[in-house]
């Protein structure tokens, strides 16, 4: 098993749950974050006083999946949240020891 | 009694109040941070509720009444004299009951109180702006309102214009806000950290309703249903609107961009400007005085702000005083009849009432200016002016009012 974490622009949220629903990912948890990264931020003027923005609204999206649909996933991810500008996001993949279903107490990839 | 300008003139009282709470309240509630907002609303509603007591205690009677050239007397303590409720004929001031004249001067009073608390937002202790309102309202707004508006005021009898509050409203409540400021000191974090508005659409629908309140301000500062009126009326409409655009070109030109918070600045200011002038000047003159005001504020909240180094925190100074000095002088010029105005014979009138005008402007900005500062000494000894840095932190909405805006 697998944890995809995956960093994309706000807007590209609902193509990507599609994508990724289409070949069978049974669930995703989604949060609002902010950050920098190549992109930068851009600044704001409120009459006299200027402000620069570092931190930009992204959303990070978590989903663990079993290790035979991982290529898949990523390709589906990728192709969904591409935009192909600057500030497109990223994706992390790492390990997952061990995953439970609360309900039923099933247990690996029985639980994604 | 006329019955059609009692109906205007009580409309327009209505209008008024229609710009203080809620325009002017929601203006500035949205341009402050998050944890600030509430104090910012309780401020203006309450300062313009105890201008109003004081307006029915001694204010009215102290700017409106025969008396010095520089105050009025007491014959209307408590508005004694002017109705006697057994008698169904009240005492008239011009075609309306005299009662109705107060209630609509009462607004004025009332929301040039509650202009000034745009200097010093996010910082001041809530006691320290109730004592300051009720010493600059009793030593500062009264004396100007009689010296320009009541006959045998000083600037009044030597014949400076000023239709609907320019210098009494406006430039007054401007200077005491940058003194305000400048007594108070700088919010922390001044700056250095964003202190970008938390709600421009909540400003947004204040500037609007600011806008539709205005009508009953400087139409119904005619005091009748009549041609002034409907002059004063269309000038507050076209003014703004050259305010409006005015500041769009300028900060699109200057900046990039043309920004909401600029494009409803600019109304503010074009408001602000033709204030004095509206029912003084014909469309021409509007429509100049609502584009000066509009570009002239661009710089008085960019450079002018810059090099006064005051954190005049919604720009009061910046807008109010700038835009009702902008507004004075030019009413002594468009009220040529030579330029399409009502009033001046002959274009060699002007430079004399320019300095008539000039001369309302300087006494305004020192007298007010020293009036708030002797409050905001007051103040500070009494209860102190500002807050402790932690509530300045955490936001005065929790820690001053015990409520806070919106869930976390």
């Amino acid at each position: 098993m697998k944890l995809i974490t995956a960093i994309i622009k706000p807007f590209k949220l609902d193509e990507v749950r599609e994508a990724l629903s289409e070949i069978g990912i049974q669930g995703m948890t989604v949060t609002e974050v902010k950050g920098f990264g190549r992109q930068k931020g851009h600044t704001e003027l409120y009459r006299g006083a200027e402000y620069s923005v570092d931190f930009l609204p992204k959303l990070r999206l978590e989903m663990a999946v079993p290790e035979s649909m991982l290529e898949l996933a990523l390709e589906k991810l990728c192709a969904a949240a591409h935009t192909g500008k600057i500030g497109d996001g990223k994706i992390f993949i790492t390990p997952i020891d061990q995953a439970i279903r609360i309900r039923t107490g099933e247990c690996g990839e029985q639980a994604l | 009694m006329d019955k059609t300008d009692l109906a205007w003139v009580s409309l327009s009282t209505l209008l008024v109040l229609l710009m203080a709470v809620p325009g002017l309240a929601l203006f500035y509630g949205g341009l402050v941070r998050s944890k600030n907002v509430l104090s910012v609303l309780m401020q203006v509603l309450s300062t313009f509720a105890l201008a109003i007591l004081i307006w029915f205690c001694y204010g009215y009677s102290l700017a409106f009444t025969q008396g010095y050239a520089f105050i009025g007397g007491f014959s209307r303590l408590l508005f004694s004299g002017m109705v006697d409720t057994a008698h169904p004929e009240y005492v008239l001031a011009g075609s309306i009951p005299e009662l109705s004249f107060a209630a609509f001067q009462a607004t004025f009073a009332g929301i040039t109180c509650a202009l000034i608390v745009g200097g010093f937002a996010e910082r001041a202790k809530y006691s320290a702006v109730l004592v300051f309102t009720a010493i600059w309202m009793s030593l500062a707004y009264l004396p100007i309102a009689h010296m320009v508006w009541s006959p045998g005021g000083w600037l009044f009898e030597r014949g400076a214009l000023d239709f609907a509050g320019g210098t009494v409203v406006h430039i007054n409540a401007g200077v005491a806000g940058l003194v305000g400021a400048y007594y108070i000191g700088s919010r922390m974090g001044y700056g250095r950290e964003s202190m970008q508005p938390h709600n421009l659409p909540m400003s947004m629908t204040g500037a609007c309703l600011l806008w539709a309140g205005w009508f009953g301000f400087n139409a119904g500062s005619a005091l009748s249903a009549n041609e002034t009126a409907a002059l004063a009326f269309f000038n507050t409409l076209l003014a703004t609107a050259a305010g409006i655009a005015a500041w769009v070109a300028v900060e699109w030109k200057r900046k990039g961009k043309p920004s909401l918070l600029g494009a409803i600045s600019g109304a503010i200011a074009g408001l602000v400007g033709i204030t004095p002038a509206a029912g003084l000047v014909g469309a021409g003159g509007a429509l100049i005085i609502g584009a000066a005001a509009g570009a002239l504020c661009v710089w008085g909240v960019n450079g002018l702000k810059r090099r006064l180094g005051v954190d005049d925190t919604l720009d009061v100074f910046g807008i109010h005083g700038i835009g009702g000095i902008v507004g004075a002088l030019l009413t002594g010029v468009f009220n040529a009849r030579a330029l399409g105005g009502p009033g001046l014979e002959t274009l060699g009138a002007i430079p004399y009432q320019l300095w008539l005008q000039t001369e309302a402007i300087l006494t305004t900005l020192a007298w007010s200016g020293l009036v708030a500062w002797l409050a905001c000494f007051i103040a500070d000894k009494l209860c102190g002016l500002r807050v402790s840095p932690e509530i300045e932190r955490e936001g005065l909405d929790i820690h001053s009012h015990g409520e806070s805006a919106y869930q976390r």
